[in-house]
């Protein structure tokens, strides 16, 4: 079931399926899918640093520098191209997580956690103060096209932007599922079962841990970018440790076992939020902390863990 | 025959401690070397100093005359310098083939690229290590739940991946019941080529007797002898200090 031909069978078979769904939902459903799609895509970036065993607290800055990133090339480069504004935002995002990244790799545990907390910080300290980037109130976007089409109606930019989301989602979930198979992606797990070993076996913690970072920030810009042309609005928010600590309650919900967890895990996040600003607006952060104190204890593994548990006993119960 | 390994007027100390005083070692091609010792004599800060754990305080250590001394433990793999450890470093949450896996993709380099899946090539290395150490019994086994005895040879069978020119085995029998000792050492020697120089940590002198060529006896962090077994079981220091079989 995890060869690359199936996984790219399913990847093409969901992007059908969701595809469909985007034309049956509500049209505030579909941008709220939208939204839990570009927090997915950080986490997902989350998750590939917590398989070489970290946390990082800072994945919001990746996000932040993804959105304006994408931004400043709309509103100073004149770009409207959604597919060229994500991957300008991934970009800026990758070249920051490369440079950032040698730095924090020789830090463990609370000490990586908190650095990466700590510059996520930064940067949203120097946006407030920057004016000529919008200072604390941000900056607004224009409508963005899709590759020339630029949608008539609202209804119209909604679904285009939807399914533009699905490609996206789609194609990184493909690339780190085919990545997850690895042996480079088992190499990940070794780091975080006994760093030890991996470098009496002649290969670099250091060097995993910094390709995973930055693969991550890259990740993370996509989804910034996306969010950014989403909710045609840039601010320093996107670096603040909330931010970041959604990622972290995304990544440590779904598990590091599963790519479409992530996804799961972002939309469940997204949905409870929105449904427990409207109907308990002032009690929807004890209603997420309720949730997140349910998933730690009776999904240890997040819902990645109960999928392979599925997958498991579908197996054994195919052999016996 | 030349020198694959030698250890030079090696000194270290931890504090007031002296773990190695003047070490001096030549190790031929393809020797098959015991080392005894009381715990605390100065074995593993041996081992540990070869294979780059441990940075001795002066010293030089050459590898087919090449100075290697202080060279960090991933060079050293890389350079044919590669060992086991006296409590089995594997990836516990990985099952006994992706430990594997992963020890040959860094050594092919195919845990380098992003994509490259264990291809059938890979799977048939993994398959014939397996056969050599007769672990296929536990191929898809996760670590956490296998054995002590096995996991030292899981152990043993990764460090090999790299085709080393040298082994150090820290203690392969250690934690491994007496009747399962020679058996494990049995399947051991017969893995491995027969070019392949191997040094071990060992307490057991009826293994020493069996498996080495030479044997050094540490003792205060001193080499006190150095010779065939026969010689160094016999020697009265070492029955004095090690074996404390003195009459």
């Amino acid at each position: 079931m995890s060869s690359p031909s199936v996984i790219s069978f399913v990847a093409a078979l969901t992007l059908v399926m969701l595809a469909v769904l985007g034309k049956v939902l509500p049209g505030w459903c579909v941008f709220l899918l939208v939204t839990a799609f570009a927090k997915g895509l950080a986490a997902l970036g989350l998750v590939l640093i917590i398989r070489s065993g970290l946390l990082s607290f800072g994945q919001g800055l990746f996000y932040c520098a993804g959105g304006y990133g994408a931004g400043l090339l709309m509103l100073w480069g004149g770009v409207n191209d959604a597919m060229l504004l994500v991957l300008a935002g991934g970009f800026v995002s990758l070249v920051l997580g490369a440079v950032i990244a040698p730095l924090l790799a020789g830090y463990r545990s609370i000490f990586f956690a908190t650095l990466t907390l700590a510059l996520s910080m930064l940067a949203h300290g120097a946006l407030t103060k920057a004016d000529f980037l919008g200072g604390s109130d941000g900056l607004n976007l224009r409508p963005p096209s899709f590759l020339g089409f630029q949608p008539a109606s609202s209804a119209e930019a909604v679904y285009s932007l939807y399914l533009f989301a699905c490609v996206l989602v789609v194609a990184c979930a493909l690339a780190c599922k085919v990545h997850f198979n690895s042996v480079r992606g088992l190499l990940s797990l070794a780091v975080r079962d006994n760093e030890i070993r991996v470098e009496y076996l002649g290969s670099s913690v250091k060097r995993v841990i910094s390709e995973n970072f930055t693969a991550a920030a890259f990740l993370g810009g996509i989804g910034g970018a996306l969010n950014a042309i989403a909710v045609a609005h840039i601010d320093p928010e996107l670096a603040f440790w909330t931010t970041s600590g959604e990622f972290v309650f995304v990544a440590i919900l779904s598990g590091y076992l599963s790519v479409s967890a992530v996804f799961a895990a972002s939309i469940m996040l997204e949905f409870i939020r929105s449904f427990s600003s409207q109907y308990f607006p002032n009690a929807w952060q004890m209603s997420l902390g309720i949730f997140m104190l349910a998933s730690i204890l009776f999904l240890p593994n997040g819902i990645g863990g109960l999928l392979q548990r599925r997958k498991k006993r579908l197996e054994g119960s195919k052999i016996a | 025959m030349t020198a694959i390994l030698e250890v030079k007027q090696v000194n270290k100390s931890f504090g007031s401690v002296t773990a190695a005083h003047d070490i001096n070692v030549s190790v031929k091609q393809s020797e098959r070397l015991g080392l005894i010792g009381t715990n605390g004599a100065g074995k593993t800060t041996f081992v540990n100093i070869v294979t780059g754990y441990v940075k001795p305080d002066s010293g030089t250590i050459l590898l087919q005359d090449r100075d290697i001394t202080g060279h960090a433990p991933r060079s050293l793999t890389r350079e044919g310098v590669c060992r086991s450890f006296q409590v089995p470093q594997l990836f516990l949450t990985l099952t006994t083939a992706q430990n594997l896996a992963v020890a040959l993709g860094i050594a092919n380099g195919r845990a380098y690229s992003p994509y490259a899946t264990i291809d059938a090539e890979m799977e048939q290395a993994i398959d014939n290590l397996l056969e050599r150490f007769r672990l296929a019994d536990y191929r898809e086994q996760i670590i956490s739940e296998l054995p002590g005895g096995v996991r030292k040879l899981i152990d043993i069978a990764v460090a090999v991946t790299r085709k080393p020119k040298i082994l150090l085995l820290d203690e392969p029998t250690s934690g491994v019941a007496a009747e399962q000792k020679f058996a494990l050492m049995d399947i051991v020697m017969s893995a491995l080529d027969n070019d392949v120089t191997v040094l071990f940590v060992e307490h057991d002198m009826d293994i020493v007797s069996r498996y080495a060529q030479r044997v050094l006896a540490f003792y205060d962090g001193r080499i006190i002898a150095d010779d065939v077994p026969k010689a160094v079981l016999e020697n009265e220091i070492v029955r004095t200090h090690i074996t404390g079989t003195a009459g």
